[in-house]
């Protein structure tokens, strides 16, 4: 068991993990954040998905260990003052979800996208969810609202 | 997932130093592959040596006629880099492509080819572009460094420090991917530079990564896509399973390597 000491979503947060404790465990379990979800475990789905030092990581596919010293955002942090951020704004208002379970991972995706990339269009939108599994939506109003957020957001 | 060490080591002696020391180490890079690989058992390391706190093998520089590339460089940074994308703008091309947004803010360069999974894509750069791959211990030219699937020329104790890059007259690279799980199916790497002509393929070959002699040959006399359009490669020591027979997998050799040739321009 080691110390591991980062900043969750603004505050500081420090534990005594296992070398063998995911970042997303971590983030669940120990700090109680359960917006993060977790998928399928195995890197595909993209549910787990986070920001560790301003870039979208699978939150599944990293140790807590080697996370120490970092600036992780999750889904919790988005929102500020009891105002949604504009991507879960457009989310909502275009129906980007059905059961939500994948919502979470889509937006983190959809935020370092819309940082990453300031001219989207549908295609981009498309591609780069490539590491973001819906099982309901088929897809379109989650791109809808992707594209509505970019636009809000320049 | 099972019990094991962690160490973090500031620098490439300490690194190093934790090897030598470790009863059955494993380098973690990236960790695209390799976390998933412990989650499953598929590889059960005593200790695992970080080497993401090592600041000197994250960098990219443009130096004469090549591009150096640190091991530990994540595959966004190469996809954007704007020294890769000037000098090579097929390399960034392939970086871009990797696995998804997410696993390119994580996965690395010296990774993927330490790993060398025979549908990797960095493997067929290596290969094609006469990369020299730069160790702690030694500088092995790419052509001796892929031993077949998941095997390299590296020992226990070496670690990759950065691969050199030199920049090619033309170049591209093209993959079939698998529809459900992304990986190629078929990528084929094609250039032109101060070494010749190369073609190097991978996700098709069963010892991972490999050179087509006879389109090589057939583009030196002519770099255009119909010089490789009759020019099919054996489908004995192909990969087959459920998504595609060994001679699916040839013919997609041909029609990458065309797509390839035509890319490049």
């Amino acid at each position: 068991m080691s110390v591991v000491s980062m900043t969750v979503n603004g505050k500081p947060a420090s534990a005594d993990v296992e070398a063998r404790t995911l970042l997303v465990q971590f983030i669940r379990e120990q700090l109680g954040l359960t917006g993060t979800h977790v998928g399928c475990d195995t890197s595909q789905c993209g549910a787990c998905v986070v920001h560790v030092d301003g870039r979208a990581v699978k939150s599944c596919t990293m140790l807590a260990v080697q996370a120490e010293g970092a600036d992780i955002l999750t889904i919790e942090g988005l929102a500020k003052n009891g105002e949604l951020h504009p991507v879960q704004a457009a989310f909502r208002e275009h129906h980007g979800l059905q059961c939500g379970f994948c919502t979470p991972g889509m937006i983190m995706t959809a935020v370092d996208m819309i940082r990453r990339i300031p001219e989207l269009d549908e295609e981009t939108v498309r591609d780069e969810l490539e590491g973001n599994i819906c099982r309901c939506t088929g897809y379109h109003n989650i791109v809808k609202a992707i594209l509505a957020a970019s636009q809000e957001m320049r | 997932m099972y019990q094991f060490n962690y160490e973090r080591p500031k620098t490439l002696a300490d690194a190093e130093a934790l090897l030598a020391k470790a009863d059955d180490p494993k380098i973690l890079a990236g960790g695209q592959t390799l976390i998933p690989t412990l989650k499953q058992r598929l590889a059960m390391p005593s200790d695992l040596i970080d080497i993401g706190g090592i600041k000197d093998l994250d960098f990219i520089r443009a130096e004469g006629d090549a591009v150096m590339i640190g091991a530990a460089t994540r595959h966004a940074k190469v996809a954007q880099s704007a020294d890769v994308k000037k000098h090579n703008p097929a390399l960034a091309a392939l970086a871009a492509g990797i696995g998804d947004p997410a696993v390119r803010h994580m996965g690395t360069l010296g990774g993927s080819i330490a790993n060398n999974d025979p549908a990797a894509d960095y493997p067929a750069a290596c290969l094609a572009l006469d990369a020299k791959i730069h160790t702690t211990k030694r500088l092995i030219e790419a052509d001796e460094f892929f031993k077949g699937m998941f095997e390299t020329a590296l020992q226990d104790s070496e670690i990759i420090k950065e691969v050199t890059f030199p920049h090619p007259e033309k170049a591209a690279y093209m993959k079939f991917r698998n529809p459900a799980s992304r990986y190629a199916m078929v990528g084929v790497f094609v250039s032109k530079g101060p070494w010749g002509i190369r073609v190097a393929v991978t996700g098709a070959g069963q010892n991972g990564v490999f050179r087509v002699a006879e389109m090589e040959e057939a583009l030196a006399k002519n770099w255009s896509p119909d010089a490789v359009a009759n020019i099919k490669v054996p489908a004995r020591g192909l990969n087959a399973d459920l998504h595609g027979t060994a001679e699916y997998r040839a013919h997609l050799v041909t029609v990458m390597a065309k797509r390839a040739v035509a890319a490049a321009g």
